[in-house]
């Protein structure tokens, strides 16, 4: 049930913010995240915006929605020891 | 990173973990306390590769497992009334009650709704001005916030006609109750990852400071997961108790401040009831009497009959949730249960550690045991 995925805030009016993600475009409420800003990359779970996270970790997960789509594998995942 | 070093990676953790296992006499159990990491731990086949004394149990961190039959009994009785539109995430709909499910309810004309947000109850009310829509508020820290905001902003677009039936809960008071029973023997957690989003690493100190056991946050990737547990096992192993951050790109030491800030508004922490693990103190949210206008139980009381009275069953999800039986010593497992015709809540869900048990174990189950 918490599952959430990162998306990249391409515009904000207000509280409700416009998110995209491997190119599908959706609304979410910024009430939880006021300081997020156009160009950050956001966790969203049920349609709010829950945390400003590494880009590095939305790379992740777009990897990840490639291969489900048939894309080889491309992970980066650093300090690996 | 290629598969071919992805597999590498995981290799090298997996020795890790043998290596740092190795070292204690003892049996190791690590309990992950979220669905989502049941769910990777199985899928990724996670457990068949860890050492003969390193064990994963699965805690309650399902939220459609640990919500108790009458929480559904009542969902149901509301979506029977003419005039309640219910709204729901759509892992609700199969859940059983004591008699029916929402699905079912559904099938014979109860107006429920599905929704991705519970925002998205909000179009539903206004455009239902003559109905009473009701927001099915389940979930944990990570979820609870998304309808508290749902309830504030319904109270400035002046919308009246939305409430909720919450019973919200919180994972750290489950996890005291857990390492306060005596039947229950963990000696370490897996953090759930996004719960720590809104909580924070903070919330999970008390492992460390009252519990002197470690504990990792982390993903939901299964090198995350190893990666966590070569942090557990390693901590295990020198006899070491600290709570560490292995998802840092996300989760922070104090999580989300205004989410707390929006839930603490909107809802207190109340007792309450989890299934199989009785009543929790301060483990669930009630709706402050500020917002008593909001809560449906308060506005549209259910008359006694209509929620059927509790009926005994074989299903021991109870003790499932708590990590003191595997699925496999349910007499109902895979005979009366299964997922297409589900018994328990831990089969029902797609979280649930039974429906991951019935999916990815069953056969392959035993492959890698010694």
């Amino acid at each position: 049930m918490c599952l959430a995925v990162p998306a990249k805030v391409i515009a904000i009016d207000g509280a409700v913010g416009r998110v995209e993600r491997a190119g599908i475009e959706r609304e979410v409420s910024l009430m939880l995240l006021p300081e997020a800003k156009v160009g950050d990359y956001v966790l969203v779970h049920a349609g709010f915006a829950m945390q400003i996270v590494d880009e590095t970790d939305a790379d992740e997960t777009d990897a990840l929605l490639a291969e489900m789509h048939g894309a080889p594998r491309t992970v980066e995942l650093e300090g690996l020891h | 990173m290629t598969k071919a070093e992805e597999r590498a990676a995981a290799q090298t953790l997996v020795a890790a973990i043998a290596e740092a296992a190795a070292g204690v006499k003892r049996q190791l159990r690590f309990m992950e306390v979220c669905g989502t990491h049941t769910v990777s731990i199985f899928r990724a086949g996670i457990r068949q590769l860890l050492p003969d004394n390193v064990e994963l149990v699965s805690g309650p961190g399902c939220p459609v497992c640990v919500t108790p039959d009458d929480y559904m009994d009542k969902a149901i009785a509301y979506a029977s009334h003419p005039d309640v539109i219910v709204t729901t995430f759509g892992d609700m709909l199969k859940v059983p009650g004591t008699r029916s499910s929402l699905g079912a309810a559904k099938t014979e004309g109860a107006d429920i709704r599905i929704v991705y947000s519970p925002m998205d109850s909000l179009q539903i009310a206004r455009d239902n001005p003559d109905k009473k829509v009701v927001f099915l508020a389940v979930g944990f820290e990570t979820t609870a916030p998304t309808a508290a905001a749902t309830v504030l902003a319904a109270e400035q677009a002046g919308i009246g006609n939305l409430y909720m039936l919450s019973a919200q809960k919180l994972v750290p008071p489950a996890m005291r109750a857990l390492l306060d029973d005596p039947e229950v023997q963990v000696d370490g957690f897996i953090l759930p990852g996004h719960v720590a989003v809104v909580t924070g690493v903070a919330a999970f100190r008390f492992l460390e400071t009252e519990y002197h056991l470690p504990g990792v946050v982390t993903g939901f990737e299964p090198l995350q997961i190893l990666r966590s547990l070569a942090r557990l096992t390693r901590q295990a192993a020198a006899g070491e108790a600290r709570v560490e951050n292995e998802y840092g790109s996300v989760v922070h030491e104090d999580g989300n401040p205004t989410s707390r800030a929006i839930c603490e508004r909107v809802y207190e922490a109340v007792d309450s009831r989890w299934r199989g693990l009785g009543i929790i103190p301060r483990s669930g949210l009630a709706m402050r009497a500020e917002y008593a206008d909001r809560d449906i139980e308060h506005v549209l009381p259910l008359a006694p009959g209509e929620v059927p009275p509790a009926k005994k069953t074989a299903c021991r999800c109870g003790d499932v949730l708590r990590g003191v039986a595997k699925p496999t010593e349910c007499p109902l497992f895979g005979k009366a249960c299964t997922p297409t015709h589900a018994v328990g809540p831990c089969m029902v869900s797609v979280e649930g550690v039974c429906a991951a048990w019935y999916k990815y174990g069953r056969e392959a189950f035993q492959f890698g045991q010694k």
